[in-house]
């Protein structure tokens, strides 16, 4: 176990009140393995990550509760001097907009560089030979020449390459990715992934992605974990979320995907309704205003994640059974009232 | 880069030139004959005529400007009426102290302009930025002559450290130049250094939270480093606008200090050629100071080019 997070709660201080933005989290990952987080915007994941790199700016942000266990180390009460030790050392991370996410102003090389100078004392002519080597590595045709540019004369993908080179420069244990995918198009999002998958194999890196793409989480992770307002609605194996999903909002979450191979040509689907305000988050179940199953009962009673199978969990308070017959039943209505639509 | 450089370069020929046709119709439309002015009240009419002759004033107005656009290309700006000699040389005499003047201020400005604001940014969540807000508005508020006026009064008279007034080249030696300027200088700089601090504090809270400073964090960089280094490096670019225009403004700034302190520059010799009329020499010192602000204009644009590759290799 490389790092495990306990019961976090990370709390922002608003005018309007305090935002719950990670409400009560757990998880562990292993050394080499791929954790997926899914979830809405807003749903707290990205507080979540900057929580593990405690980038979060303090203030607003709290933590009432809870801790991050890095290797045995208690990320929570660590010092920022040593804080900075492991920032980009051992936990490194990229981050969702390329375009916006490298200084303008420096080389592409200087901010490699930066990176490994930050964590070991090396000449710089060292440094430059392992800052080529890991443009290289990351699939950037004629580093020597591209150690020059700046920013500004590479494309999105380039620059996302260029900052997943950064994060494995000191070839950390854990890298967290910020939908690193998100403000790309189709074809390079998949050779990101792809590239992050050679680099995981190459250097046995711990992955955790976040995304509110399913599809990216499918093909990266072993373990997905799904958050909603602020809390983990669901975990476990890919196959569990994908194929034995237990809780509403993952239904509803793969429900809005676009099959290319439905039969009928369906509209689109979505969830009904907003995401929850995390000031007042709702009473009972946070997400059964919009859950198309929801009881009475949902609405006063907060369910806890219970064990379905092996390692995977839900919150809800149907069972397997009883959710499985409620999406049957809702299907037919569904069907009914498409048929008489016709 | 050369392209960038070409092309601000050529930029300049218009503006040049308009300015060149402003200057002489400031100078030629305003009301009041120069050959009468200069030859007093009591003058006889053949008099003033024959002046008007000597001066070239009897001829249309555009072949008046274009004599002397030719000669203002040659270098020659004509003579004084009052002094009788080249404005060239009446200006050249009187630029050091007004360029002393300028570095002084700017020197003193960026010194004290740069570390605060890069400080107050440290601590942007306390207490600290509200009062440096009220400072900074404080110090451009306050009128030039005023504070001049005060610090004279405290430093030259009631604790005289400083002289009140006069100027010692830095040829003479540098101590009694500085001494000599750096009660103006603190005076001119007050205005700006509200102003360049103010700027840069607001620029550089701009970029601290852009997603390069966060790659920055995440790659374990300390938060100092990622303020001066990764921060100021971006909020300069938008600051070096508002540091060329005071230098250039500092020129104007320069018109009033030069009075108070008696330093014998370029200010003080526009002041003293309007009283006499001597519209050559006011001619010439607009032009200079206008040439003067399109070079450091120019100036501006090009570290603009150094300071953002983006520009650089447009």
């Amino acid at each position: 176990m490389v790092l495990e997070v306990k019961n976090l709660k990370a709390h922002i201080d608003t005018p309007d009140g305090v935002v719950k933005a990670v409400d009560g989290v757990s998880f562990t990952i292993e050394p080499g393995e791929t954790i997926g987080i899914v979830g809405e915007s807003g749903s707290g994941k990205s507080v979540l990550a900057h929580s593990i790199m405690q980038l979060n700016p303090k203030p607003p942000t709290f933590y009432p509760q809870g801790e991050i266990v890095f290797e045995g180390k208690k990320l929570l009460q660590l010092k920022e001097k040593e804080l900075q030790k492991i920032r980009g050392n051992e936990i490194a991370m990229v981050y969702q907009d390329p375009m916006s996410s490298l200084n303008p102003v420096f080389k592409i090389g200087d901010q490699l560089i930066e990176a490994i100078l930050t964590h070991h004392h090396m000449p710089k002519r060292k440094a430059r030979q392992r800052a080529i080597e890991l443009l290289t590595d990351v699939g950037i045709p004629d580093p020597e020449k591209r150690f020059d540019a700046y920013p500004h004369q590479f494309s999105g993908g380039m620059r996302q390459r260029v900052l997943i080179a950064i994060a494995l420069a000191c070839n950390p244990k854990i890298l967290i990715a910020d939908e690193p995918t998100t403000a790309l198009d189709v074809t390079i999002q998949a050779q990101i992934l792809e590239l992050m998958k050679r680099i995981q194999e190459k250097y046995g890196t711990a992955i955790i992605i976040i995304s509110h793409d399913l599809g990216v989480i499918a093909q990266m992770a072993e373990k997905v974990l799904v958050m909603y307002s602020g809390r983990i609605v669901e975990k476990g194996n890919v196959e569990d979320i994908f194929y034995h999903t237990s809780m509403p909002y993952t239904w509803s979450l793969l429900r809005s995907l676009p099959r290319i191979d439905s039969e009928t040509r369906n509209r689109l689907l979505s969830i009904e309704g907003q995401p929850p305000n995390l000031v007042h988050p709702p009473s009972g179940c946070n997400f059964h205003p919009r859950c198309p199953f929801a009881t009475e009962q949902c609405k006063t009673m907060y369910p806890q994640l219970t064990k379905r199978s092996g390692d995977h969990y839900a919150a809800c308070i149907l069972s397997e059974l009883e959710f499985k017959e409620a999406k049957k039943r809702l299907e037919n209505r569904e069907q009914e009232g498409r048929q008489k639509h016709v | 880069m050369l392209h960038y450089t070409i092309r601000r370069l050529i930029a300049i020929i218009p503006v040049l030139f308009i300015v060149s046709i402003i200057v002489f119709m400031i100078v030629h439309l305003t009301p009041g004959n120069p050959a009468y002015l200069i030859l007093g009240e009591d003058s006889s009419p053949e008099a003033i005529e024959q002046l008007e002759q000597q001066l070239g004033l009897d001829k249309p107005k555009v072949v008046q400007y274009f004599d002397w656009l030719r000669n203002v290309f040659v270098g020659d700006l004509g003579e004084s009426i009052y002094s009788e000699q080249p404005v060239s040389q009446i200006i050249a005499e009187r630029i050091g102290p007004t360029f002393s003047l300028m570095i002084i201020s700017m020197l003193l400005t960026l010194i004290v302009a740069i570390p605060t604001a890069i400080f107050i940014v440290w601590k942007r969540n306390t207490v600290l930025d509200p009062i440096f807000l009220s400072g900074s508005l404080l110090g451009t508020s306050i009128p030039e002559f005023w504070l001049a006026l005060l610090l004279v009064f405290g430093l030259g008279v009631t604790v005289p450290i400083f002289p009140v007034a006069g100027y010692v080249p830095i040829t003479d030696g540098i101590l009694g130049w500085l001494h000599h300027l750096l009660l103006p200088g603190i005076v001119l700089a007050a205005v700006e250094i509200g102003l360049i601090a103010r700027m840069l504090r607001d620029s550089m809270l701009e970029s601290v939270n852009q997603d390069y400073t966060k790659t920055a964090r995440g790659k374990g960089v300390k938060e100092s480093t990622v303020l001066i280094k990764h921060v100021f490096s971006n909020a300069l670019i938008p600051t070096t606008t508002v540091i060329g225009v005071t230098i250039a403004g500092l020129l104007g700034g320069t018109v009033i200090i030069e009075t108070i302190f008696t330093i014998p520059g370029i200010g003080q010799l526009l002041i003293d050629s309007i009283h006499r009329r001597d519209y050559p020499v006011i001619q010439g010192v607009i032009l200079f100071i206008a040439f003067v602000y399109v070079i450091i204009n120019l100036i501006v644009d090009l570290l603009y080019a150094f300071l953002d590759p983006r520009i650089r290799y447009d």
